[in-house]
């Protein structure tokens, strides 16, 4: 197995994947350093209502890590699919599968061992990308979120969910459809995430319902929403409130009900992708 | 001792097109069977289930007696597809390298030196994959099929890219491992190629088997000639044991006898026989 992981990081490397990658993060991180350094320059001049109770820098600081969070959340995502959209059928178009499916190693192993390349490097870029947006944040603001661990592995967990995802796909899929289908599902539970916020500020518990259920049937949506939750839970009063109004902020779904249902998830996809992936003819 | 390959009531449905109906073959440890057939006929799917690539619909296959497809029966397998493509950004010794680790080949160094010489890359060890011509690639695909010293190789046309001196390699090379007493299906369109370096062939048509046997076997005789002062006479329905007959009246005759040919159809003529003239 340790093969054909080293095969799928040897294969990412040379095609300059990971160059790509490195260089468009740099870019993404300057752009955030940019815009910690001119919000929180600009804090002092920012005018609240004198009867309004608002932290100007939690709202501030927590609206930026949020808005990092969800670049890093995308960013790991396009880096996931284009890791694994093409690993079965994708791959068995081309002729590349069939010579090293013949070998000893096995279907499941093999699937098992791009799954584990693929997540491993998506799960690691994002938490180290998280991890900087948010040092860039508190250096810049001298503002740290509540926590600081947790809603890195739970953003780099979402990654690992839309990996299994795509990888599921791959095996009923051609590469672009399949590429298609993980990215509309990713934006379908963002927009989800986006209408349950919207559903609490207005009191719609239908739209709030509907985006609680949309978070559970994708649940790195709900993953990506208690990150989220974890940055502002010392949050209070109305600073509370304006965060929680989102796009950034605004989370609802989280602990460890949502946690545990997102491992089972990972389970049943997994196992359906190795089930799906024995069963068919290449 | 249990048969290289052997298939029982081989069956296989693509949605509606029945590519195999309840095939049953034979490869004997140490022989080099061809399959013929038109394009069509099931050869490749027939290899794709030795192999484990396809699951048979109905009936049963094993490579030395393990199931096909599993983990015992790919150990003792190599393979090259008919369609096949390898990593454009591995260089050839990098492959082989791979195909070591997977197949659990210890052969190290020497032996990746000496499947490049087989089939004639040494010169292209470093070479990327990317950078490689067809035919190139098509002999780095058979080098790869040899790696970890299987015990059976299936090879589904693996001249097809190939120039005639390419050919030539893989013929040598595969004589060379048929003396060595590994087993071979060898499916391909040439003829020829076939005829030169097969045990036996069978010759599949619309997913059945219509024909089977060594060459010699499944040649119709053709009668024979004998060449004479006068030039070359053709004694039609004359068959082999018929010669001696034949020269001994000529030479009664005051006959100068120069040569005597017994003659029998080409696998090409019995090839077109079994399948009808069919091409797909």
């Amino acid at each position: 197995m340790t093969t054909i992981i080293l095969y799928a990081i040897g294969e990412a490397v040379r095609r300059k994947v990971f160059l790509v990658v490195i260089v468009l993060t740099a870019i993404f991180l300057g752009l955030d350093a940019l815009a910690n350094h001119y919000i929180f320059s600009d804090l002092a001049t920012f005018h609240v209502p004198a009867d309004a109770a608002v932290d100007k820098r939690t709202f501030a600081g927590s609206f930026v890590v949020g808005m990092s969070m969800f670049a890093t959340l995308f960013l790991g995502v396009v880096l996931a699919v284009f890791l694994t959209l093409g690993a079965v059928s994708g791959d068995a178009e081309r002729g590349l599968l069939q010579p090293l499916v013949v070998r000893p190693i096995g279907r499941r192993s093999m699937l098992l061992a791009r799954f584990l390349a693929a997540a491993g490097v998506c799960a690691v870029y994002v938490f180290l990308v998280y991890i900087i947006a948010v040092t860039i944040t508190g250096t810049e603001g001298s503002w740290w979120p509540h926590a600081i661990v947790l809603p890195g592995i739970l953003l780099a967990a979402a990654v690992v969910l839309m990996t299994a995802m795509s990888l599921l796909g791959s095996v009923f899929l051609g590469g672009t459809a399949n590429g298609i289908a993980i990215f509309m599902l990713f934006i379908a539970g963002l927009v989800a995430g986006l209408l349950g916020s919207i559903g609490h500020a207005l009191g719609s518990h239908t739209i709030s319902h509907a985006a609680t259920i949309a978070a559970w049937v994708l649940p790195f949506e709900a993953l990506y929403q208690d990150a989220l939750k974890q940055i502002t839970l010392g949050t209070h009063g109305f600073t509370e409130f304006l965060v929680r109004l989102g796009p950034f902020g605004g989370a609802y779904n989280s602990g460890w009900g949502v946690r545990a249902w997102a491992a089972a998830y990972l389970v049943i996809v997994g196992v359906t992708a190795l089930t799906a992936f024995e069963r068919r003819d290449l | 001792m249990a048969a290289a390959l052997a298939a029982q009531r081989l069956a296989k449905r693509y949605g509606r097109i029945q590519a195999l109906h309840g095939i049953d073959l034979e490869v004997g440890e140490g022989e080099l069977v061809g399959l013929l057939g038109p394009n069509g006929a099931g050869k490749s799917t027939l290899v794709k289930i030795a192999c484990g690539l396809v699951r048979p619909t109905a009936g049963k296959a094993w490579i030395y007696g393990a199931p096909a497809g599993s983990a015992k029966a790919r150990s003792a397998l190599g393979y090259l597809a008919e369609f096949f493509r390898f990593p454009g950004w591995m260089t050839a010794n990098e492959l082989l390298v791979l195909h070591q680790q997977l197949a659990g080949s210890d052969g190290g160094a020497e032996e990746r030196a000496r499947l490049l010489e087989l089939v004639a890359l040494t010169d292209a060890r470093d070479r990327p994959v990317e950078e490689m011509s067809k035919g190139m690639q098509q002999r780095l695909g058979i080098a790869q099929a040899f790696v970890g010293t299987p015990k059976m190789v299936l090879l589904d046309e693996p001249t097809s890219a190939l120039d005639p001196v390419g050919r030539r390699t893989v013929r040598l090379l595969l004589e060379e491992v048929r003396a060595r007493g590994v087993s071979v299906l060898l499916n391909s369109h040439l003829l020829s190629e076939v005829e030169l370096v097969c045990d036996r062939v069978v010759i599949l048509l619309g997913g059945k088997v219509v024909a089977e046997g060594a060459t010699h076997e499944l040649a119709h005789p053709r009668g024979v000639e004998i060449e004479t002062e006068k030039g070359a006479q053709l004694f039609p329905g004359a068959k082999r044991d018929d010669a001696p007959r034949l020269v001994a009246e000529l030479v009664a005759a005051g006959r100068q006898v120069y040569g005597v040919r017994v003659l029998s159809s080409t696998l090409e003529e019995v090839y077109l026989e079994a399948v009808h003239g069919e091409t797909d």
